[in-house]
């Protein structure tokens, strides 16, 4: 649609003024049940069907547009410290409304329900019934652990008003043995869509127009029909949402509860209400065309009411009803309960005003906490102004300086953390430097040892051969007796033939203390090194 | 246009999620009652508009805001009686409440005497700019204050006037310079000033030869092409640019009687100028763009586009808001345009600030 309205609704019609506004009429719209008023919207004229002429390119002589009209003198009006003017004419900016409404229908509408009530209590009933619709929900169970919430989003649209339609249900409240945390994700939700709207807003690049706004505008609170009282949990829920979003309390199947019960429970349920302190939805009565209905609206609240998609014969007509053996429990007749009260405030007269509300009353309150909670003030410490971004500077100074701050000290500590790594390492080098000083110097003395032992095997080895050479050369000149026993002992001694050869000599042998010739006492009998590593081989013959 | 601005424009209807059912419903609710409570709303709360008219002196601005508004909004300066040309140009601001039929408008109109008068016309856009960008501060300001108040006072100009004057030829520079700078800050609506003194087909002449220049220099007026939603508003604002912009008008604040009828008009020798008159000038036309059909959609445009970009402009300049999870992160900000705040002595306070940041960021 955009600028321009469709055109055929509206013709301008020389002589004749502007066609005048619909009149806002409830009593009527009540007796119609299936058709829609008669007398549509006042049509915005398009700029060029004000002219048509000229754009049909038909050169009149006449004059086209709009007729002057007679001197109109206003009122004066005195307004603050503006001045007010008296126009001589009309100008025609009383189409303002018009061209307002239009970009809204054109844009399209927005509202988001939430109920609050126990399983079983009748909620998806009276959405359906409240629509006229149904909404393609089947029974939840009753045996969740937690509360959960659940949101559908529908799209209606009558005549040409497109309205987007979120329902958010309570799953599973009252369900449990432990109802402590039962309000607990409500609030959570209620929130967490203030938060998402703030988040948006505080974007630099932002888009507003085009958001799809997931506040909820209105909780309608469902209260069971025992007759006695408010529940605990009720008061508490309600306690701890009202603050938050706008509550309407109803009264769940309310055909269960007779007409003078009802009043009196009506009655305690409010008084109970005032005195904990809960505020709940008060219909507004500031402006004179709907100040009265709501007051008296005001007094019925809350409304007791049945739902039904079920149509049962009456008379002979076909109405919303439930059937019982005792009769017949109309939904739209206003004896029988408040449906009727509950859909004519809640959608048409007061779903703007409460848009209206939860923008600029309980989105600002949590707008307003949550930028205080960030640290932000609007008046400093000598009650003088203060802007947001002299408090976010500030700010912005502080947190920097406490970060670097914070890197100096991590600074600090990885550098001492470094230099005592480092000592660490130094020292245990010092210790292998110094264990393997110690090891070569062992290493430097027992090579040395060995060296003296070799060299004293080696002058023992001399010596023996020299000895033996002797001994032969002796047993060679004398030869005879003295030798031969000698020799016949020596021969004796070698006929068996022992020789016991050495094959190694072992290092780590350190009980080599006496130092005698190992070849020698070898021969006598083969005695092991106490197992030190020599190897005596035996060997035969010579 | 802005590039970081681009359509959908400000009413385009809002996108529907997958996750959303379409459903029929069987009888009548009432949702339409939504209508009337808006209109009750708007009725009770009133409505604003500010629109600023520039030109050089004598072109007949203030008799054309009077005849705009059929009230005497200023008393309109007759030549030689010895009112001194302002030696700059300096901008005054007159606020009336009017009403018709229940609808409350409060209206500013911002005269700017001395534009385009001395000898040495450079620059003399920067205080008009300048204004313009300071009621945007001030909206900004009440807009992220911790407490806000329920309806923040809107000051911003909706619209921009611009008497073009009748030469007959083509756009000066002067005008080309400004129209290419004020039309990235603010909806312009130029006119034709004094048209009486121009013929029928020099009139037209004219106009193609403005709308040349228009297009040459790549200057989007009011009603803008990138903003346009849906065939209807194509069609419709396409006779507007094509064929009517800029209008050529006459303004009249004094009645005159012709063929028995009290009608606004100018007299002279040769005949009365009837300002009414579709033949005779085209200012219904412009009445009834500025406020029968498109007062509501020029404000829009302003508060969605222009005051938008005013606002991511300043906020990257200036990093004022606290960051959150859904921050969007942007590269240092664009090249300021020419008309930047900080030309212009009213935004000193901001001139700090932004200089105190750049500091710190390097």
């Amino acid at each position: 649609m955009g600028r321009a309205a469709h055109c055929s609704a509206f013709a301008v019609v020389k002589g004749q003024g502007l066609p005048r506004r619909r009149q806002c009429n409830h009593v009527s719209r009540r007796d119609r049940t299936g058709e829609r008023p008669a007398g549509g919207l006042r049509q915005l004229p398009r700029w060029d069907s004000l002219h048509h002429e000229l754009f049909q390119s038909h050169m009149a002589a006449k004059t086209a547009g709009m007729p002057s009209q007679l001197p109109d003198s206003e009122q004066n009006q005195k307004k603050d410290n503006t001045r007010s003017l008296t126009m001589s004419g009309h100008v025609g900016f009383e189409s303002l409304p018009d061209q307002l409404v239009n970009r809204s229908i054109q844009q399209g509408f927005c509202f988001n329900i939430l109920c609050v009530g126990e399983t079983g209590i009748g909620k998806s009933t009276l959405i359906d019934t409240l629509f006229n619709t149904n909404f393609e929900d089947h029974e939840s169970s009753h045996f969740y652990p937690h509360v959960r919430l659940k949101a559908q989003t529908y799209e209606l649209q009558e005549s040409n008003v497109r309205l987007k339609l979120t329902i958010v249900n309570t799953v599973g409240f009252g369900d449990q043995i432990n109802k402590e945390e039962s309000y607990q994700p409500i609030v959570d939700y209620i929130d967490a869509q203030f938060e998402a709207y703030l988040q948006e807003e505080l974007k630099i690049k932002r888009s507003l127009f085009n958001y799809h706004d997931s506040r909820i505008h209105v909780c309608l609170y469902f209260i069971s029909p025992t007759g006695h009282s408010l529940k605990t949990l009720d008061l508490l829920t309600m306690k701890s949402l009202d603050s938050k979003v706008n509550i309407i309390p109803v009264i769940a199947k309310a055909d269960a509860i007779s007409k003078t019960e009802l009043q009196k429970f009506k009655i305690k349920l409010m008084s109970e209400l005032v005195s904990n302190g809960v505020q709940i939805y008060q219909f507004p009565t500031d402006d004179e065309t709907i100040a009265k209905i709501n007051a008296s609206m005001n007094g019925h609240l809350p409304f007791a009411v049945v739902g039904s998609m079920d149509e049962v014969k009456v008379g002979n007509k076909m109405v919303k009803a439930r059937q019982y053996p005792w009769g017949i429990v109309q939904v739209e007749n206003e004896n029988h309960c408040d449906f009727v009260k509950l859909r004519e405030m809640l959608l048409c007269t007061n779903m703007e005003d409460l848009r209206d509300q939860t923008h600029t009353r309980h989105y600002e309150l949590y707008r307003r906490c949550k930028l205080e909670e960030l640290g932000f003030t609007d008046v400093g410490p000598e009650h003088e102004p203060l802007s947001l971004q002299e408090t976010y500077e500030a700010k912005r100074h502080e947190f920097y300086g406490e970060r670097q701050r914070k890197e100096e000290e991590m600074k600090q500590t990885f550098v001492q953390r470094v230099k005592e790594k480092e000592a660490m390492l130094k020292e245990a080098e010092r210790e292998l430097q110094a264990k393997f000083e110690h090891l070569k110097r062992v290493h430097q003395e027992e090579r040395m040892k060995l060296e003296e032992k070799r060299r004293l095997l080696e002058e023992e080895i001399i010596a023996f051969s020299k000895k033996k050479a002797t001994s032969e050369i002796h047993q060679n000149q004398p030869f005879m007796v003295p030798g031969s026993s000698l020799r016949k002992d020596k021969d004796r001694k070698k006929e068996p033939g022992y020789r016991f050869e050495l094959l190694c000599f072992d290092v780590r042998a350190c009980e080599t203390s006496d130092g005698r010739t190992d070849t020698e006492e070898g021969r006598r009998a083969p005695r092991p090194r106490g197992g030190l590593g020599s190897v005596w081989r035996r060997s035969q013959g010579l | 246009m802005d590039p970081l601005r681009q359509p959908p424009s400000p009413c385009s209807p809002r996108p529907s999620s997958p996750r959303t059912q379409s459903c029929e419903m069987l009888g009548y609710v009432g949702i339409e009652a939504v209508l009337d409570q808006l209109k009750i709303k708007a009725m009770k709360m009133g409505f604003e508009f500010n629109i600023m008219v520039v030109g050089q002196s004598g072109l007949g601005k203030s008799t054309m805001v009077n005849t705009l508004f059929k009230s005497k909004m200023w008393k309109s300066t007759l030549p030689g009686l010895g009112v001194p040309t302002p030696k700059t140009l300096q901008l005054q601001s007159v606020t009336h409440v009017i009403e018709e039929k229940g609808v409350k408008l409060k209206l500013t109109v911002t005269d700017t005497p001395g534009f385009g008068d001395q000898i040495n016309n450079d620059k003399c856009w920067d205080p008009i700019l300048g204004y313009i960008n300071e009621q945007y501060e001030r909206y900004l300001q009440e807009e992220i204050l911790i407490t806000r108040q329920r309806h923040i006072p809107d000051t911003r100009v909706h619209c921009c006037v611009y008497f073009v004057p009748p030469t007959g030829h083509c756009l000066r520079p002067l005008d080309i310079e400004f129209l290419q700078r004020l039309c990235q800050t603010v909806n312009v609506v130029p006119v034709i000033a004094r048209a009486d003194s121009l013929t029928i087909e020099e009139r037209e002449a004219f106009r193609r030869r403005i709308q040349h220049n228009l297009r040459t220099h790549c200057i989007e007026v009011y009603p803008q092409k990138c903003f346009d939603e849906d065939i209807n508003d194509r069609i419709l604002n396409s006779k507007i640019r094509q064929e009517r912009i800029p209008f050529a008008v006459v303004g009249a604040d004094r009645e005159h009687l012709v063929n028995g009828r009290c009608v606004l008009g100018r007299k002279t020798k040769w005949g009365i100028i009837e300002v009414e008159n579709m033949a005779h000038c085209e200012f219904p036309l412009l009445r009834d763009l500025l406020i029968r059909t498109h007062l509501q959609d020029l404000k829009d445009i302003t508060h969605n586009i222009h005051y938008e970009n005013y606002r991511v402009f300043r906020l990257n300049k200036s990093h004022v808001l606290p960051r959150g999870p859904g921050w969007v992160n942007l590269a240092p900000g664009p090249a300021p345009s020419p008309a930047s705040p900080q030309a212009t002595p009213r935004t000193m306070k901001v001139c700090r600030w932004t200089q105190d940041n750049s500091d710190d960021e390097c």
